[in-house]
């Protein structure tokens, strides 16, 4: 009961941190579109806060560069738990073009545990909203996980 | 009979005008705060439960005690914090619900208990070993010397008019009298006092310590999960108790009457509405700037208020 309560705050309340792992900053821009009054994510309890120490999710952008890395794992760190790591735009989710580039580790899910993926270069602040609400279970998952089998 | 005085005292101060009472009524209150200003900014803001969910959730949350802190001072700053707040709105509610329970002189008490919240921060953010909470806790701690002056001349100018530092005088006077802001006195102490209040409550354009751009939260910046929890709690109670404490020393009488009850709603919402629209619509001073205003012209004009509160005005 408490845990179902607990929980159900979590959802209905999540404190973003947002980190630029060597983004080309267009990400950033859409991010920063997500907290206008236009989309106006407050009435999801989305806000952005500007300390790791009170964030839930931490939003990153940006393939990871290797300079980067060890403050984004000391970041990591910093966030209390529960937490979120989301991955955002097509270099975070992949590397992008710099995917097997020496000057970043290609993609963020070569340093932490991503728990959601949102693609696109940049993504549209209705898929970054889209995003964070699916990592919450708040709507339904439009693609579902795939697995190939080389035959 | 002792144990009958024990229980309700606990009864007061946990559950009905105290902390259970206040922290609800201020999270709503917050609410109010941030649905306005949504409404202001042209969004459609946040769900009426938003800031209980804020509370649960960080409740829930791992607390981090930084390496190299004040660990005792850190734990202890939230729990200073939710004591002050609780036992000032317990005094102001009880003085309002059961005039005459009170006692002599708790305007006095309730001066000292009210500053509990923001010395709870100076402590906090100075032994949480952060660079900006010892920055945070410097600048609050200068706020606490700029606003409390004013304040207390403020609240000195209700006292001349009435001659007693007990709240259900200052109500019965109104009583009486009709409201202090009525006389000129009284109103130049209620527009000092609404300056120090919103410096008080560490709202725009005062919230110099706590300046969420520049120092990412002050005092609060290493506080995570349930110690962060308690500050909010505080300072909800404390967005609740202040417009109350405003509305009985300046704004009349209220009596048991459903009119009068109304009335003292609107009275409330009114200073709560002067608070919100000052935050939305000002930017963030600097701190010589804020002192410069608290010990200069607000000083003058307060010490009129005084002078003219002598005189009989």
């Amino acid at each position: 009961m408490t845990n179902r309560l607990l929980n159900w705050c979590f959802k209905k309340s999540i404190w973003v941190y947002h980190a630029n792992a060597g983004s080309c900053n267009g990400c950033d821009i859409e991010i920063l579109d997500v907290l206008t009054p236009y989309y106006d994510c407050e009435r999801f309890g989305i806000k952005l806060v500007h300390t790791p120490r009170h964030a839930d999710a931490l939003l990153v952008t940006g393939p990871v560069t290797r300079q980067v890395r060890e403050r984004l794992l000391r970041l990591y760190e910093a966030v209390p738990d529960p937490k979120l790591v989301i991955a955002v735009g097509t270099c975070a989710s992949g590397g992008g073009i710099w995917f097997d580039s020496y000057a970043t580790c290609g993609g963020l899910d070569k340093v932490l545990p991503v728990n959601i993926y949102i693609p696109g270069c940049p993504p549209r602040p209705e898929a970054i909203l889209y995003g964070v609400a699916e990592a919450l279970g708040l709507v339904p998952a439009q693609v579902e996980a795939q697995t190939y089998v080389e035959a | 009979m002792e144990w009958t005085q024990l229980l309700t005292g606990v009864f007061y101060t946990i559950v009905f005008p105290g902390f259970l009472f206040a922290s609800t009524v201020g999270l709503f209150l917050t609410w109010v705060d941030r649905k306005v200003t949504a409404i202001v900014q042209s969004r459609v803001g946040p769900p009426w439960f938003q800031p209980y969910a804020d509370i649960g959730k960080l409740l829930a949350k791992k607390m981090f005690i930084p390496r190299g802190s004040q660990a005792i001072g850190f734990l202890a700053a939230p729990l200073l914090a939710v004591a002050g707040s609780t036992l000032a709105t317990a005094i102001i509610l009880l003085a309002l619900l059961h005039p005459g329970s009170d006692f002599v002189g708790d305007l006095i008490v309730l001066l000292y208990l009210m500053v509990l919240p923001s010395i709870a921060l100076v402590i906090g953010g100075a032994s949480s070993r952060s660079p900006f909470g010892a920055i945070g806790a410097g600048r609050e701690l200068s706020m606490i010397l700029s606003y409390e002056l004013a304040f207390l001349l403020s609240i000195f100018t209700v006292l001349i008019k009435v001659h007693s530092v007990r709240l259900s005088d200052i109500v019965a006077y109104q009583g009486a009298h009709g409201a202090i802001l009525g006389s000129v006195s009284g109103f130049i102490a209620f527009v000092v006092a609404m300056y120090s209040l919103i410096a008080k409550l560490g709202y725009l354009p005062f919230d110099i310590a706590e300046a969420d751009t520049e120092l990412i939260g002050g005092p609060l910046a290493e506080y995570s999960g349930s110690g962060l929890a308690l500050f909010k709690l505080s300072r909800a109670m404390m967005f609740f108790c202040l417009p109350v404490l405003m509305v009985i020393l300046f704004l009349g009488a209220t009596t048991p009457t459903a009119l009068s009850i109304a009335g003292f709603l609107l009275k409330l919402l009114a200073v709560l509405v002067i608070i919100i629209v000052v935050k939305i619509t000002h930017a963030r001073l600097k701190l010589d700037q804020a002192l410069r205003l608290f010990w200069g012209y607000l000083l003058l004009v307060a010490i009129a208020g005084v002078v003219l509160a002598l005189v009989g005005w």
